[in-house]
C-alpha cells in the first residue's frame, strides 16, 4: 500500500496517519510551537530532533492530547488521525490515547507490581477475556519490550524496584500492551545502556510493521538508524522535514546542517 | 621552598578569629535549641505528673460487701409480688435496710466504736446504694423475705480517706463525715469487708449527682464521644476526600477555586466556639434537632474537622508525582480512573493520617459542645445507634469541664482521671496515625 518510493514533495495527504496543520502551542504567553505542518505516515518511524527546549516533547504531547492535562497549555490548529480531527469536541481523549500510546521522557512505572504495570491498560480497555489471555499479553509485551528475561522470575515485584533503564523498558512494554496504532516515544533510550538501546531500536523497527512510531531523540545516530522520516525542530519551528537519509546527508536548511554537524544545540 | 610564593593563610591547627566567632555563634544556637527542648519536655513532665498524681487514684474505689436482709413486711406487705406494688416502695424505704445491714456486719465482726450512732454507721455507704438495691430487688422479686449479698460503693468521703483526701483531722471539721466513721471504715477494711478493687465503674457508669461523687463514671461521656466520632467519620471523611479530589484533580484553576481554597484554609483557623454558635443556630434552632444529642455534636465537629481533612488530603494528593497521572492517562485511563486506581491509593496513608488527627482534634474539642447543650447532666446511656445519635449524651472533654465545676473534692480526682482516659484515647489515635503512615509509606 505504502509507496516507499514517493518523494516527500509529493507525499499524498491520504497516506498520512497523522497530519498536523498550522499547529500552535502556547504555555500562557510562551509561544512554544509555531505554525507546524507535518504529515506522519503509517508504518513508518518518524524521528523528531532538535536542541533542548525547542518544543519536541510539546509537539509530541499534542498528538495524543496529553497537553490537555497542563492547565496553561493551549493548542491551536488542526491535527487529524486517519482524517478525524482529534481536537474535535466530540472526541474523547481517553479513546484517542488508547489508539495513540506514549512512552515518557522520564520512566514512570506505577508503584505496583511489574505484572500489574503491564496488565493495567489491557484491563481497563477490556482486551483480555481471561486470566490466561492477560498473562499472555503481559508476557508478549514484556518480550517485545526487551525486558522479559530480566523480570520473568519476579513479575509480582514492584515495578519501581527496577533500575532506571529497566523501568523505561517496562514503560515501553506497558505502552505496547494496549496495542496502540501510533506509539509516541519521548527519548525512550536516554536512560538505557547500549545493549538495551539496541534492543529498543530493534523493537521500534519491529513495531513499524504494524504501527506508526514517532520518536524524539537527541542521538543523531539513533535517528539515522531507526527512522525513515526526520523532523528538525528549532525554537518552536519545524525547520525541515523529510526522508532521514536526505536530512542527514543533504540538509536544505543551514540550521539543520549546523545542528547535525554539532554547531548549534 | 617552592611554596614560598603562595601567601599562607595561617595554620590549620589554629582557628582564625572569624572561624572562632562562627563556631561560638553555632555553639550558642545549639544551646538555645537545647534549652527550648528541655523547657518543652519539662512542661510536659509537670503536666503529666500532676494529672497522673491527681487522677490515677480514680481508678481504684472503695467498695463494701454487705449481706442485706429483705424483710417482706417492709417491701411487700401483701405478699403477692405485684411489680406495681413493689415499685411503690421508694429508695427511702430501702435506705434503712442498708443501715441495718451495716449494723449487722458490725455485730458479726464485733466492731464497736464509741460515739457512732446507727445512722452515721450506715452513712459510710454511698447514697447510691439504696437505689441499686431497689433496682436489684425489683428485678428479682423472689429475693424478698430472704437475704442478698451485694457490693456497694462506699461513701465518697470514706473512699477519699483511703486516697488521702480526707484525714481524721479534716473529718473533725467536716459535717459530711466524722472520725468515728473513718474508724469504722478502717475496721471494715481490716476485716476485708471493705475492699478497693479496680474501678471499672469509673469507665462504664454514667454521671452521678453532686452528693454521690463515688458513683459517677465516664460511660455516657465515652459513648457520647464515640457516637460523635462515628458521625464525624461517616460525614467528614467522604465529604472531605470528595471535595479534595475535586479541587485538586478536576476543578479548573480560576478565581472561584482560588477563593474556595482560601476559604477552606480560613475555615481551619476559625475558633471552635464559632462552630458551636453556628451549630446552635442551624442544627438546633433552625433544623430542630434535639439538644445535647451526639448527632448535633457530630455535625458541628464535622464542620470543624472538614478543613483539616481537606487540607491534609489535598497535600497528600499533591505529593503524588504528576508522572503517575501521566502514566495512567498515557495508557488510556480516564481522569477518574487515573485518580481512583493510582493517585488515591498512593495518597491514602496521608489521608488516613490526616483523618485520624482531625478526629483526635474533634475528640478533645469542648467549646462548641458547651453551646449545643452537651454540658447537661446525663446519667442515662444513649440507646444503640442510630436512635442513640438523637439521645442526650455527654462527651469526654465536656465531662471533664463539668466535673471541675463541682464542689465535692472527689470530682477533682475524677476530672483528672477523665483527663487520663481522654489522653489515652488521643495518644492511641496519634500512635495509630503514625503507625499507619510508617506502614503504608511508599516510595516512587
Ligand atoms: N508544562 C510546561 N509549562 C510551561 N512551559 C513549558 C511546559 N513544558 C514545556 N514548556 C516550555 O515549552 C518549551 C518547549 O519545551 P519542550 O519540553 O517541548 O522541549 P523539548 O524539545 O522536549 O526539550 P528537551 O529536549 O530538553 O526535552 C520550552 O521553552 C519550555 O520551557
Ligand atoms: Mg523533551
Amino acid at each position: 500500500m505504502l509507496d516507499t518510493q514517493a518523494s516527500e514533495s509529493t507525499t499524498e495527504m491520504t497516506q498520512a496517519k497523522i497530519s498536523a496543520r498550522n499547529v500552535q502551542v502556547f504555555y500562557g504567553d510562551n509561544h512554544a510551537i509555531k505554525d507546524v505542518n507535518v504529515d506522519i505516515e503509517d508504518k513508518t518511524v518518524t524521528a523528531f530532533i532538535g536542541p533542548s527546549g525547542c518544543g519536541k516533547s510539546t509537539f509530541l504531547r499534542c498528538l495524543n492530547r496529553m497537553n490537555d492535562t497542563i492547565d496553561i497549555a493551549r493548542v491551536e490548529g488542526e491535527i487529524t488521525l486517519d482524517g478525524e480531527d482529534i481536537y474535535d469536541p466530540k472526541v474523547d481523549p481517553v479513546q484517542l490515547r488508547a489508539k495513540v500510546g506514549m512512552v515518557f521522557q522520564k520512566p514512570n512505572p506505577f508503584p505496583k507490581s511489574i505484572y500489574d504495570n503491564i496488565a493495567y491498560g489491557p484491563r481497563i480497555h477490556g482486551l483480555a477475556r481471561s486470566r490466561a489471555e492477560l498473562d499472555e499479553i503481559v508476557e508478549n509485551s514484556l518480550r517485545r519490550g526487551a525486558i522479559w528475561d530480566e523480570v520473568k522470575d519476579r513479575l509480582h515485584a514492584p515495578g519501581t524496584g527496577l533500575s532506571g533503564g529497566q523501568q523505561q523498558r517496562l514503560c515501553i512494554a506497558r505502552a505496547i500492551a494496549t496495542e496502540p496504532e501510533v506509539l509516541l516515544m519521548d527519548e525512550p533510550c536516554s536512560a538505557l545502556d547500549p545493549i538495551a538501546t539496541a534492543q529498543v531500536e530493534e523493537l521500534i523497527d519491529e513495531l513499524r510493521k504494524n504501527f506508526s512510531v514517532v520518536i524524539v531523540t537527541h542521538s543523531m545516530q539513533q535517528a539515522a538508524r531507526v527512522s525513515q522520516k526526520t523532523a528538525f525542530f528549532h525554537l518552536g519551528n519545524l525547520v525541515e522535514y523529510g526522508e532521514t537519509g536526505q536530512i542527514f546527508t543533504n540538509p536544505r536548511d543551514s540550521r539543520t546542517e549546523s545542528y547535525i554537524t554539532g554547531r548549534i544545540g | 621552598m617552592s611554596m614560598g610564593d603562595t601567601p599562607r593563610k595561617g595554620s590549620l591547627l589554629e582557628p582564625d578569629a572569624r572561624t572562632r566567632r562562627r563556631n561560638a555563634a553555632e555553639a550558642r544556637f545549639h544551646l538555645y535549641g537545647l534549652v527550648a527542648v528541655c523547657l518543652g519536655i519539662l512542661a510536659l513532665i509537670v503536666l503529666l505528673s500532676s494529672i497522673l498524681s491527681n487522677g490515677l487514684s480514680s481508678f481504684r474505689q472503695a467498695y463494701v460487701t454487705l449481706e442485706v436482709s429483705l424483710p417482706e413486711d417492709r417491701l411487700d406487705k401483701s405478699g403477692v409480688r405485684d411489680p406495681e406494688v413493689l415499685a411503690k416502695v421508694s429508695t427511702f424505704g430501702y435506705a434503712p435496710l442498708i443501715r441495718d445491714a451495716v449494723g449487722a456486719e458490725m455485730e458479726r465482726l464485733g466492731i464497736q466504736i464509741e460515739g457512732l450512732n446507727e445512722k452515721d454507721a450506715g452513712g459510710i455507704i454511698s447514697n447510691n446504694a439504696p437505689a441499686r438495691l431497689r433496682d436489684h430487688v425489683l428485678a428479682n422479686s423472689d429475693l424478698i423475705g430472704g437475704t442478698v449479698t451485694m457490693t456497694f460503693l462506699a461513701n465518697g468521703r470514706i473512699d477519699g480517706y483511703f486516697k488521702g483526701r480526707v484525714t481524721m483531722e479534716s473529718a473533725e471539721r467536716d459535717k459530711n463525715v466524722s472520725p468515728e466513721q473513718l474508724q469504722l471504715a478502717d475496721a471494715l477494711k481490716e476485716a476485708g469487708t471493705l475492699t478497693r478493687p479496680f474501678n471499672w465503674a469509673f469507665i462504664t457508669a454514667g454521671d452521678a449527682s453532686e452528693n454521690r461523687a463515688e458513683a459517677s463514671g465516664l460511660g455516657v461521656a465515652i459513648l457520647g464521644s464515640l457516637y460523635m466520632m462515628i458521625v464525624v467519620l461517616v460525614l467528614a471523611l467522604p465529604i472531605g476526600v470528595a471535595a479534595s479530589i475535586y479541587l485538586e484533580e478536576f476543578a479548573p484553576k480560576n478565581r472561584i477555586t482560588d477563593l474556595i481554597e482560601v476559604n477552606i484554609s480560613n475555615l481551619a483557623a476559625v475558633p471552635s466556639i464559632v462552630f458551636g454558635i453556628l451549630g446552635l443556630a442551624i442544627f438546633i434552632n433552625f433544623a430542630g434537632l434535639p439538644q445535647s444529642a451526639p448527632i448535633v455534636g457530630g455535625l458541628v465537629l464535622t464542620l470543624m474537622t472538614l478543613p483539616t481533612i481537606i487540607i491534609s488530603t489535598r497535600a497528600s494528593l499533591k505529593a503524588v508525582p504528576p508522572s503517575i497521572r501521566d502514566a495512567a492517562l498515557g495508557v488510556g485511563a480516564s481522569k477518574m480512573q487515573a485518580v481512583l486506581h493510582h493517585v488515591l491509593p498512593l495518597a491514602a496513608p496521608g489521608i488516613l493520617t490526616g483523618t485520624i488527627i482531625g478526629l483526635a482534634q474533634a475528640l478533645g474539642e469542648t467549646a462548641p459542645l458547651l453551646l449545643i447543650g452537651m454540658v447537661a447532666f446525663v446519667a442515662e446511656y444513649p440507646a444503640a445507634p442510630p436512635e442513640g445519635f438523637f439521645d442526650p449524651a455527654s462527651a469526654l472533654p465536656v465531662q471533664i469541664y463539668n466535673w471541675t465545676q463541682r464542689a465535692d473534692p472527689a470530682f477533682v480526682e475524677r476530672a483528672s482521671g477523665a483527663i487520663i482516659v481522654l489522653l489515652v484515647f488521643l495518644v492511641s489515635m496519634n500512635a495509630l496515625a503514625i503507625f499507619l503512615r510508617r506502614k503504608f509509606e511508599r516510595r516512587w
